[in-house]
Formats: C-alpha cells, sequence, structure tokens
C-alpha cells in the first residue's frame, strides 16, 4: 500500500519559484500529490502537524568531509550522513580529501554508491573530484570521466592549485562540463606554517599567522583566470573583508563566479584563539570582527551565494594536542541551520527566504542539482522550527567526531526533520 | 595574602599587585642566596616535575636550582630519550604525571598555550617556562628585577627591546609585565621581525638602533637566531650586526649610560658586541643570579597557596 503523509499547516517557503505561504503537502510514495491550502486527509494517512515550522526545498551542503575512503576513524559515509540528515541535508557535497583522494571515476563511484546505501539512501552524496591527481597540482586528474561518474564540481581542497597555469587549464577543462572549479583559496606561499589569522591576536599570543592577503591574493589571480578562461568559479570559505570585496567587483563585471562561507566565519572571531582551544583552529582561519561584518554584508547583498559547513570531522586524540600539532577543521553540519538562523535571520541581516537559497536555491543551482516543487515531483523537503531554542551538546551529535567550538552555546532554530526518496526523519 | 591565581601562565593580564609580590618576595630569596648555606625548608615534602619538551640548559637549571634551594623533591623530564618520542600525547604524559602526585609542573614546550591545555588536565600547580613565542613570565620577572634593583622602580623607565620580536617569548612577557609596571617600552628590530600591530600593545616601534639609544635607559638585547636568515626574514647576520647590533661605538654616541640586559645565550658579535657584554653597564651575570631568586619567589608563592 502506497505510504501517504499530510504535512498539515506548514509556512512553505521557496525562492526559485517565489512562493511563502501556508500550505499543506500530500505525499504519496514520495512524490507529491497536492500542494493547497486546507488539505484534508485521506485514509490510512500520516498527519504531520507542521504549524509554526518552515517547510522548504531540501537544504544541501556543499561543503563537507566525510573521510570515507581513508579516514573512517573520524567519520565514514554512513555517519556523516547521518549527521547530515539530523541537521537537515538532503543532500551533501563531499570533497577529495580522502585516502585515495577523489581522482578516479572508481572512487567517484564508490563515494556515491555508498551514500545510496547507507541510512537508506536519504541523504545524497554528490562527490566533488580532484582538479588534479592525488591533488597535488601537477597533472590534471580524468575530468571528464570524474564528471561523467557523477563528480558535480572540481576542487584540490585544502591543497589549492596553487600553480596559475595548472589552473587555468582546470577551469578550461571543467569549463566544458560546465562544473565549476571549488577553490580553497590561500597562497600557500604566503599562508606557510599559520595556525591562525595574521594580526594583533596572533601578535598577543606569539602563534604563527596566516594573513588575510594570502586568501585574497589567491581569489584575484582567480578572477582573472575564470574571466579569461570564462569558465565557472566558486570560492570555498570565504573568510576576509578584501575576499568580499573581490567577489563582489567581478560579480558586477558580470564573471561567472560564485561564493560560500562557513557558519564560524560569520559568528567566531580569532579572540576565540585566546583559550587555546584546538576547537577554533580550522583553515581559512577565524578572522576578525570587521572580516565577519563584511561577511554579513555580503551575504545580505548577494556577494555571498551558499552557506556551507566545512564540515571537518577530527578524532579527540587528533585535536587534543597541543595548539601548532593540531589539525584544521571542526565539525558543522549539526550547527549550521541554527547558527545562520540565530546570526542572520534573528538579527535581521538576511531574511528566511534569503536563508532558503543559500543552503538550497543557489548551492543546488551551482552543482547543477536544482529541484522543483511542485505537484507530481518528488518530495525533496527540509523542515525547519524557526522559534525552538537549544543548546548544542556535542555528545548528541550523530557524527563520529565531535570537534565543534559551539558546544554548550544556545541557538534560535534548528531543523527539526527532512523528508526525501519517500523516506522521512523527524528530529525531535 | 598570596597571588591572584594558582598557575604562572604568563603576564598578559597579572595584576600589578601579583608583579609586586613576586618581586618584593624575591628581595628575601636573594639575601637566601648570598647565606654560606642558601637552603630553606618552604617547599620540603613538595614534589614538583620539570616537564622540558624543549631542549634548555639555562631556564631548567636555574629553575632546578631554585626548586633545591627551596627544599623540593625534583623530578626532571626531557622529550628526547622520554615516552614522547614513542607518540604519547602531551595528554597522557600529563595524565601519568597527575597519578604519581606531583605538587607542581614547570613546562616549557614549543607550542603557545600548552600551560594552559595543561591546567585543563592536571590538579597541580602549572608554571610556564617558555610556550613557544608566547609567554616566558619567569624571564621577563627577573629582567624586571634586575631593572628595579637597579633603577630604585619601574615606574617611567624607558626600556627598549632590540631584535626577533616576532619570534620572542622573552619580548612579549616583557612588554606585558613592563607595561602594567609603568614603563615606557620600545621595540627595535628589521620589519619582518616585528609582529603586525605591534603598537596596540602601547610600545613604541623603532628600525634604527641609532634612534633609540638617546632615548632609553636599558636594552633587553634578544638573541637572533640563525634560522631566521635561511627563513628569508633577513639578509645575512653580517648586515644585521651592522644595522641592529649593539657596540661600544654607538653606546658611545650617546650621552648617557645604558644598562644592557639579554637573557642569554649570547650571539657575541652579532646582536651585542663583546665589549658591551662584558662592559660596566651590562646586567647580563646579575639577571642569571636574580633568575634563580625570582623564580624561588613564584614558587614559594605558588606553593604555599596550593
Amino acid at each position: 500500500m502506497a505510504k501517504k503523509y499530510l504535512l498539515k499547516g506548514p509556512r512553505f517557503i521557496d525562492p526559485s519559484s517565489g512562493t511563502d505561504a501556508v500550505l499543506d503537502f500530500l505525499i504519496v510514495d514520495g512524490a507529491i500529490e497536492s500542494m493547497k491550502p486546507s488539505l484534508s486527509a485521506p485514509n490510512s494517512c500520516e498527519v504531520i502537524d507542521m504549524k509554526g515550522k518552515i517547510v522548504a526545498p531540501g537544504f544541501i551542503d556543499m561543503h563537507v568531509h566525510l573521510r570515507e575512503p581513508g579516514f573512517e576513524h573520524k567519520e565514514t559515509i554512513e555517519t556523516g550522513t547521518r549527521s547530515a540528515a539530523y541537521g537537515g541535508f538532503t543532500a551533501v557535497c563531499c570533497m577529495p580529501n580522502t585516502n585515495p583522494a577523489i581522482d578516479d571515476e572508481s572512487i567517484v563511484r564508490f563515494v556515491h554508491s555508498q551514500g545510496e546505501t547507507v541510512n537508506d539512501g536519504i541523504v545524497e552524496v554528490h562527490p566533488i573530484g580532484a582538479v588534479t591527481k592525488g591533488r597535488i597540482g601537477k597533472e590534471l586528474s580524468p575530468i571528464a570521466e570524474l564528471v561523467q561518474a557523477g563528480a558535480v564540481g572540481l576542487s584540490d581542497d585544502g591543497a589549492p592549485v596553487y600553480d596559475a597555469e595548472m589552473m587555468r587549464r582546470g577551469l578550461e577543462y571543467a569549463g566544458m562540463y560546465g562544473v565549476p572549479v571549488i577553490q580553497h583559496c590561500e597562497e600557500p606561499s604566503l599562508a606557510h606554517g599559520g595556525v591562525m589569522n595574521e594580526g594583533f591576536v596572533a601578535t598577543e599570543l606569539g602563534l604563527p599567522g596566516i594573513p588575510s592577503i594570502a586568501e585574497e591574493i589567491m581569489i584575484a589571480r582567480d578572477i582573472l583566470l575564470t574571466e579569461y578562461t570564462r569558465s565557472r568559479y566558486h570560492v570555498a570559505h570565504m573568510s576576509t573583508q578584501g575576499a568580499v570585496t573581490l567577489v563582489r567587483e567581478a560579480k558586477k563585471r558580470g564573471v561567472s563566479i560564485t561564493s560560500e562561507v562557513t557558519p564560524h566565519h560569520f559568528t567566531l572571531t580569532d579572540e576565540l584563539v585566546r583559550t587555546f582551544d584546538t576547537n577554533s583552529k580550522m583553515n581559512p582561519p577565524l578572522r576578525t570582527a570587521a572580516d565577519v561584518e563584511a561577511i554579513k554584508e555580503g551575504l545580505r547583498d548577494g556577494t555571498v551565494d551558499v552557506i556551507a559547513s566545512d564540515h571537518a570531522p577530527h578524532s579527540l586524540d587528533e585535536k587534543e594536542v597541543d595548539y601548532l600539532q593540531a589539525p584544521f577543521g571542526i565539525v558543522g553540519l549539526e550547527t549550521s541551520i541554527g547558527l545562520a538562523i540565530t546570526e542572520l535571520v534573528d538579527r535581521g541581516i538576511i531574511t528566511i527566504s534569503q536563508l532558503v537559497e543559500k543552503f538550497s536555491t543557489n548551492p543546488r543551482k551551482i552543482i547543477g542539482r536544482s529541484i522543483a516543487i511542485r505537484e507530481g515531483s518528488p518530495a525533496n523537503f527540509t523542515f525547519i522550527d524557526p522559534e525552538i531554542r537549544w543548546k548544542v551538546d556535542t555528545s548528541l551529535f550523530k557524527s563520529k567526531s565531535k570537534n565543534s567550538p559551539f558546544h554548550g552555546r544556545t541557538l534560535k532554530g534548528k531543523a527539526v526533520g527532512i523528508f526525501n526518496r519517500g523516506k522521512m526523519l523527524l528530529v525531535h | 595574602m598570596g597571588l591572584s591565581s594558582r598557575h604562572l601562565l604568563g603576564l598578559d593580564g597579572m595584576p600589578k599587585s601579583d608583579i609586586e609580590m613576586i618581586l618584593d618576595a624575591a628581595v628575601s630569596f636573594k639575601e637566601i642566596l648570598g647565606r654560606p648555606i642558601k637552603k630553606v625548608p618552604t617547599l620540603q615534602g613538595k614534589t614538583i616535575v620539570n616537564l622540558f619538551f624543549e631542549n634548555s640548559t639555562r631556564t631548567r637549571i636555574s629553575f632546578e636550582l631554585a626548586e633545591r634551594r627551596l627544599s623540593a623533591d625534583v623530578v626532571n623530564f626531557s622529550a628526547s630519550g622520554s615516552s614522547v618520542s614513542k607518540g604519547e600525547t602531551l595528554k597522557d604524559t600529563a595524565r601519568n604525571i597527575e597519578a604519581m602526585k606531583i605538587d607542581m609542573v614547570v613546562i616549557r614546550h614549543n607550542a603557545a598555550g600548552t600551560p594552559h591545555f595543561l591546567t585543563r588536565v592536571v590538579q597541580a600547580a602549572v608554571l610556564n617556562a617558555g610556550d613557544g613565542c608566547h609567554e616566558h613570565p619567569t624571564q621577563a620577572l627577573l629582567d624586571m628585577y634586575t631593572l628595579k634593583e637597579k633603577f630604585g622602580t619601574l615606574e617611567g623607565l624607558r626600556v627598549c627591546i632590540v631584535g626577533d620580536i616576532s619570534h620572542s617569548r622573552v619580548a612579549r612577557s616583557n612588554i606585558y609585565g613592563l607595561k602594567t609596571m609603568g614603563a615606557k617600552v620600545s621595540v627595535c628590530g628589521p620589519a619582518t621581525l616585528i609582529p603586525k600591530e605591534i603598537e596596540k600593545l602601547g610600545v613604541t616601534v623603532y628600525h634604527r638602533i641609532d634612534d633609540v639609544l638617546p632615548n632609553v635607559d636599558a636594552l633587553n638585547v634578544l638573541r637572533i637566531q640563525m634560522e631566521r636568515q635561511s627563513g628569508g626574514l633577513f639578509p645575512s647576520l653580517r648586515e644585521y650586526h651592522r644595522f641592529f647590533g649593539v657596540t661600544k661605538e654607538r653606546l658611545d654616541r650617546v650621552d648617557h649610560p645604558i644598562t644592557i640586559m639579554h637573557p642569554g645565550p649570547i650571539n657575541r658579535d652579532v646582536e651585542l658586541s663583546a665589549d658591551v657584554a662584558d662592559g660596566p653597564h651590562s646586567v647580563i651575570l646579575d639577571q642569571v643570579l636574580n633568575g634563580v631568586a625570582v623564580r624561588m619567589s613564584v614558587l614559594y608563592l605558588l606553593g604555599a597557596a596550593n
């Protein structure tokens, strides 16, 4: 018998169709049978009261590290997608810094099919392929094969393509297939050895700094390369004021450039490093209050297209070492939406509709996985309670790793469920 | 009345009254060091471990001497040949120490913040003996003691720290401590060795040593490290000496005496010419003796509180 659900009374927000209305959804066998105000429940239908909740097209986190294959002690595709599901995401894009790297079609297929298998496939896993073989910047990876096998973008992730010629060729090659090159922007010769933002706090603490110009110089170069090659380019986890300005100006000129920021970069500053808590160590590093303000302005005016978590799980043993040795990165899938509502929507920086754009509409468009929510189409939803107050407790995370600087923080708003591929997960 | 903290992690934020208490108590300990029998029973029954993850001869010996003169039981632990090189984590090492019921830990480590980390995993009182390029509080305290001994007060005293400020924990602790005590602090070095936005700490930045000399009472000359040259931070030791070296000719051009300090070990004729290091205004050896007295003072004040 067909499984039926009736979502009763939610506010439905879909910026791609310009919808913001209270609608009921009747879902039958995973497809939207009907979406209208005040639907009545047919026989043997599960009715879910969603008054006061928001229903949005399924959110996607386009920048996560699932660590499989190679680093399964930090995270697996199973634990990572469970974390995504509980965090409110129906899809993730996973970065290729695995071992082996995702630089071969067999690995793209493995990661993708693993995603289909675990957790009933409720979270779609879209791999990002490496730009260069082994992510070492020397030879192009088989880009055409990677894209054919399902890679939705190309990136060398934390090992940015530093060689300008190599970046040019990568952009040209990826451009043929309409996929973006996603760059972790950091000029290695300037960032070398740094563990935090270069500036007053680093000066006080005596820790080696990563200057903002390391990020900005690579973005500036890549903008010129993108313009020259007429290809597509996406700036991962932008963190500085200067970077926002560069992207804003490039967009104005019509360059095919998009950008993302992480919740920690619009929430925290390098002041947190004073605790020497290694969960304040990430790359790009936490920057200054002025940078946070610039990022918020970029989110508001559309310079920043996407919010992505850069979910970077590390085991407790790996993080509980001295600050110089600790690996970069924090987990983010289960705090991302709460932080965005608390820091951005609740403070009037962006509207809830802009939030949906940055978590769903825009990233899906960038990776070519847009969805349409209409009668007859598959139900792919994120459910949000925008009012609920909750306290982050890392021990409750579904992720295998607990490395978060947000433990104990009270947030307003959270994902309370997802619906995808005929399956529903409700989170209480 | 004891110190406001049960650890000594750094001088950043340490109240003036704490610094005064340490410097005052050090006077009595220095007096003890002049006696024929230099040992007092102050820390009898207390166990102190010197946890040195970074090579150090002077600081470790100075601490050890201070501990033994206070009659503490002393255990030395250095990274080479220890379980650290076998892959044991810092946390495991710390917990092992904890299991052995140690009262105080003196730690030196190449990473900033390691003593702070230690305070979160062990019960013992923690003394920072140098953490990366962050702080070296007992060095700054002994520098301040030496200056106070010489000048009577630190208030209004003009002190310039010369050399590689970026990589110096001695510089940072001196800046924090001296500023708290009301001294006028400046730094001098090549632009490549001065960290960003250091002016915000209330210090004046100089790039010419000859501009500094007429305006200071004392210089704290830092050791210049060879590896900074290979790292591209300055062109050569020879050039460094010519442009930043503290020499007799330079000091002679100034019409007042300038007290010379150096945390050691000295690269003679690089940052400091030999005749200045051994000259009449050098207090470098006083610093060494005062180091033991100041460390006794800190150990006493923390040990008494714990």
